[in-house]
């Protein structure tokens, strides 16, 4: 007998149908590091490659990279986190960070030691190839696709079918620049207009038969400018789906500004040259490429359902009591799902962060309660898990309150988001991360996760002006910059209020400039002003849209008003009566400005 | 002194099963004595890590290797229940000593245990034997010799702490690589051709001078040290003081500036 022989297996279900990995892409990584190293590739040829390959650049050294491996629809089994928190243990910092895409970020990873990790992921069937880099990038879907009692049918299988023809596809291997699908459930979940191609299930009769399809929105995306996305046309049948990603990527491929790194994602394509005669170019391409494919070329959906099976009881919990804060968890983390009896129960992570013990953890818990045998990753740098029995939904909370993962609000404005900023980004210029930390901290501990008025608000954080943080579309948002008194600096953010991402889509409006250490007491302001002058069933959210679109009744009647509210928080300190104000979370040094090169655009 | 013996640096599950019924080995526990009084691997004998480190002198080891009944010839096996740190610890102590075979066993008594294997709690009465003193200096880094060597082209300083402690501050030179990647789940050491290709892509291989530290008392980078030697590198050693005394006598520190890493993590 060995040891080896005792290994723990799992059956089949519970594996992925979809192996992502190529495990000679690991040797091939390691070997190009090598040569590179050795001086026989150039610095440009080798970042492209290693961007390709999904190892992006960390701040301030070219020692360490940052590995994002991609979740196609945010789909990720047991055996992969089992993997995953080995991964970050050995290579990384002992925590893996869950993105606003469905990525997981493995960070501070020896650039030698990249190619290790890319072949303990192909041991489970993951990659990061074209996680980062001008490739289609991770193909998102809603963590409630398939349980979402408004969506029309469920979108994951497209989502994955079209991140499976798109990987390594030689068609979108040197785009101008970056290309994001996002694909939803419903217009309420999802996050359609602010990505390259945004896409919504719908049917419609036809003869009696029903037809599915979808709306599709082009165009949009956050960033430094952000676009909002216009829809190519009244309803896409799923037979064009394809046809039309095709189209578009070629036309894109084939205008896009391939010179001014600043400005080429296909959204300033679009707004360049006006939608009308972008749509147009589209629905032609879209005509040839379906007349002029040599070979029939169709997206493979496996619309096989999954099969769900509730996992057999080992222990017997009957008569163990409920812990507390099981009330409060419940209603702030859990969505009833459209199949009776079943929840999707959300995860929230401080800024998306999770230690290797809890991954291993969580890989445990999904096997023990959910239904369909793995998690989704979110939108919000959470996790899903989904198709829980209603009867398990108190031992689940005991068990992720054991692990940790039992934080609660993970659907309220109580879960912000925060980019990496200047935890291990080239391009920040704040601690956004870890000011998002704080805010969820100082939220919980008031509990304002159990206030249904704040609900359906949210706060996202960049820590520059590039967006990663998703502040536009943040009901309050903010991206970093420095603030100066005399020779002094200060962390500072901008501040921006109504933003949103659901049918009405808006960026958010410029409020003010809130240095780093009044952040929280301005939100706390602006909840406090909205408490004195709200209506009876209003909420934030609405508040603020009205203040934003000049329909507010009371004396706050624009942002011009909430700015002078606002003002005496922006007033700095001198040095000596306050010096915390001169330095930035995570740090007991004075605040400078540092940046060194982006890759993004790489 | 045959090669072959200087190359093993695990012995594995069956093998030490049966050298324990064969009553050809010395099997050393470096856990607590109370862990040890429940149980342990049978015939083993107790050597509390923390014993050795009250005072690790040649001539107290020598006197605590005698009361094991180890002589220049007796094949010793040593375990724990940490990843193999501590006994790679005690293991090396031996192997300054002079002690020429002595080897971790593969994995950890936890496993050894949850295979289901023999296990006991009777101590065994032990004939106390001589052993000669023939020091290897040539294993050992003082923290003079790092400071005249490290920066030397050949010699290659190998940090053991965990990434954000490095990225915190480490001794100026030394390249980071966690004791948690030389393992796997099952062993406190990945198999050969692993390791070395894993060494390869970090530039550890070949004749270089290897010297490894950890936080303070030279045990993770005592598992290091045997994960190193387990691919065949002849030069290693091991700066048994290690970061503790790096610092406590102001040396220079080297720091990742400019980033906040630490709040990346979730602990």
């Amino acid at each position: 007998m060995t040891v080896s022989d005792l290994k723990q297996s799992y059956p089949d279900s519970s594996k992925p149908k979809i192996n992502w990995a190529r495990i000679e892409e690991a040797e091939d990584f390691a070997n190009t590091v090598k040569l590179f190293r050795q001086g026989k590739y150039d610095e440009d040829s080798f970042r492209r490659y290693r961007l390709q390959h999904g190892a992006y650049g960390t701040r301030m050294t070219n020692d360490y990279a940052m590995v994002r491996i991609k979740l196609p629809a945010g789909e990720i089994y047991p055996y992969q986190l089992e993997k995953i928190s080995q991964l970050s243990e050995q290579f990384s910092i002992g925590s893996a960070h869950f993105s606003t895409r469905e990525n997981i970020q493995l960070h501070w990873v020896i650039l030698e030691d990249v190619s290790e990790i890319l072949r303990g992921l192909a041991e489970v069937g993951l990659t990061s190839r074209e996680a980062c880099g001008n490739s289609v990038r991770n193909v998102m879907c809603s963590p409630l696709s398939g349980v979402c009692s408004d969506e029309e049918f469920d979108s994951t299988p497209y989502a994955l079918a079209t991140a499976r023809f798109f990987l390594r596809n030689p068609l979108s291997q040197s785009l101008p620049r970056k290309f994001k699908f996002n694909f939803t459930c419903c217009e309420k979940h999802g996050m359609v207009r602010m990505v390259d191609v945004g896409l919504i299930p719908q049917t419609r009769d036809l003869d009696g038969t029903i037809q599915k399809g979808f709306k599709i929105f082009l165009g949009g995306g956050l960033g430094n400018k952000s676009f909002v996305g216009h829809q190519l046309e009244e309803f896409t049948p799923e037979e064009d789906l394809l046809y039309t990603s095709i189209a578009v990527i070629r036309i894109f491929d084939r205008l896009g500004d391939r010179k001014n790194m600043a400005r080429n994602r296909m959204r300033y394509l679009v707004n360049d040259m006006g939608w009308e005669k972008f749509q147009n170019l589209v629905l032609k391409e879209r005509a040839i490429v379906r007349a002029t494919q040599s070979v029939v070329t169709h997206l493979e959906v496996d619309n096989t359902p999954s099969i769900i099976k509730r996992p057999i009881r080992i222990s017997d919990e009957s008569g163990s009591s409920i812990p507390d804060g099981y009330a409060r968890w419940l209603k702030t983390n859990t969505i009833k799902q459209k199949q009776s009896e079943y929840y999707s129960v959300f995860i929230t992570l401080e800024a998306g962060d999770i230690t290797s013990n809890q991954i291993t953890a969580l890989a445990e818990i999904i096997q023990e309660f959910s239904s369909e045998g793995h998690a989704r990753a979110g939108f919000v740098q959470n996790i899903a898990l989904r198709y829980v029995h209603e009867d398990d939904l108190p031992s689940l909370y005991s068990k992720l309150l054991t692990v940790g993962l039992a934080k609660s609000g993970a659907l309220t404005m109580a879960a912000p988001i925060g980019c990496s900023g200047t935890t291990s980004c080239n391009l920040a210029l704040t601690n956004s991360h870890r000011l998002a930390k704080e805010i969820q901290r100082k939220f919980l501990e008031l509990k304002l996760d159990q206030d249904d008025d704040l609900r359906d608000s949210s706060i996202k954080i960049s820590g520059c002006p590039n967006a990663c943080g998703q502040h536009g579309i943040a009901t309050i948002g903010f991206f970093g910059g420095g603030g100066r008194v005399g020779k002094e600096m200060y962390p500072n953010y901008q501040m921006s209020l109504g933003g949103r991402s659901d049918e009405e889509t808006t960026l958010g409006a410029t409020c003010h400039r809130i240095p780093a250490k009044r952040v929280i007491p301005v939100i706390l302001k602006i909840i406090e002003l909205f408490k004195q002058n709200k209506k009876s069933d209003d909420t934030l959210k609405d508040w603020i849209h009205r203040i934003v679109n000049g329909k507010e009744e009371s004396y706050i009647k624009s942002i011009l008003d909430m700015r002078k509210a606002l003002d005496s928080f922006t007033i700095p300190p001198t040095k000596e009566e306050d010096p915390d104000f001169y330095t930035d979370y995570g740090s007991d040094s004075s605040y400078h400005t540092k940046t060194g090169k982006g890759e993004c655009a790489a | 002194m045959s090669q072959e013996k200087t190359i093993k640096t695990t012995t594995d599950i069956d093998s030490l099963r049966s050298e324990i019924r064969d009553k050809s080995v010395r099997v050393i526990d470096v856990r607590r004595e109370e862990d040890y009084k429940q149980s342990h691997i049978p015939t083993a004998v107790n050597l509390p890590l923390a014993n050795l480190l009250s005072d690790d002198s040649p001539e107290r080891v020598l006197k605590l290797v005698n009361a094991m009944g180890i002589d220049d010839e007796t094949p010793v096996v040593v375990y724990d229940d940490t990843f193999g740190a501590l006994a790679s610890r005690v293991a090396w102590t031996l192997e300054y000593l002079g002690h020429s075979d002595v080897s971790l066993l593969e994995t950890t008594f936890s496993k050894w245990k949850s295979l289901g294997l023999e296990n006991d709690d009777k101590t065994p009465e032990i004939q106390s034997k001589e052993h000669s003193i023939h020091l290897k200096p040539e294993i050992l880094a003082t923290s003079d010799y790092l400071e005249t060597s490290k920066d030397k082209p050949d010699v290659i300083l190998i940090d053991n702490r965990e990434r954000l402690n490095y990225l915190e501050q480490h001794i100026p030179g030394a390249i980071s690589l966690p004791y948690r990647t030389l393992a796997t789940q099952d062993k406190i050491l990945r198999p050969k051709d692993d390791m070395k290709r894993l060494l390869d892509n970090r530039g550890i291989s070949g004749n270089s001078e290897i010297i490894t530290y950890c936080g303070s008392v030279g045990t993770l980078s005592g598992l290091a040290y045997y994960a190193l030697k387990s691919v065949g590198l002849p030069n290693v050693k091991l700066y048994v003081r290690s970061f503790k005394e790096w610092k406590g006598l102001e040396k220079p520190i080297a720091k990742q500036q400019d980033a906040n890493y630490w709040d990346l993590s979730a602990e």
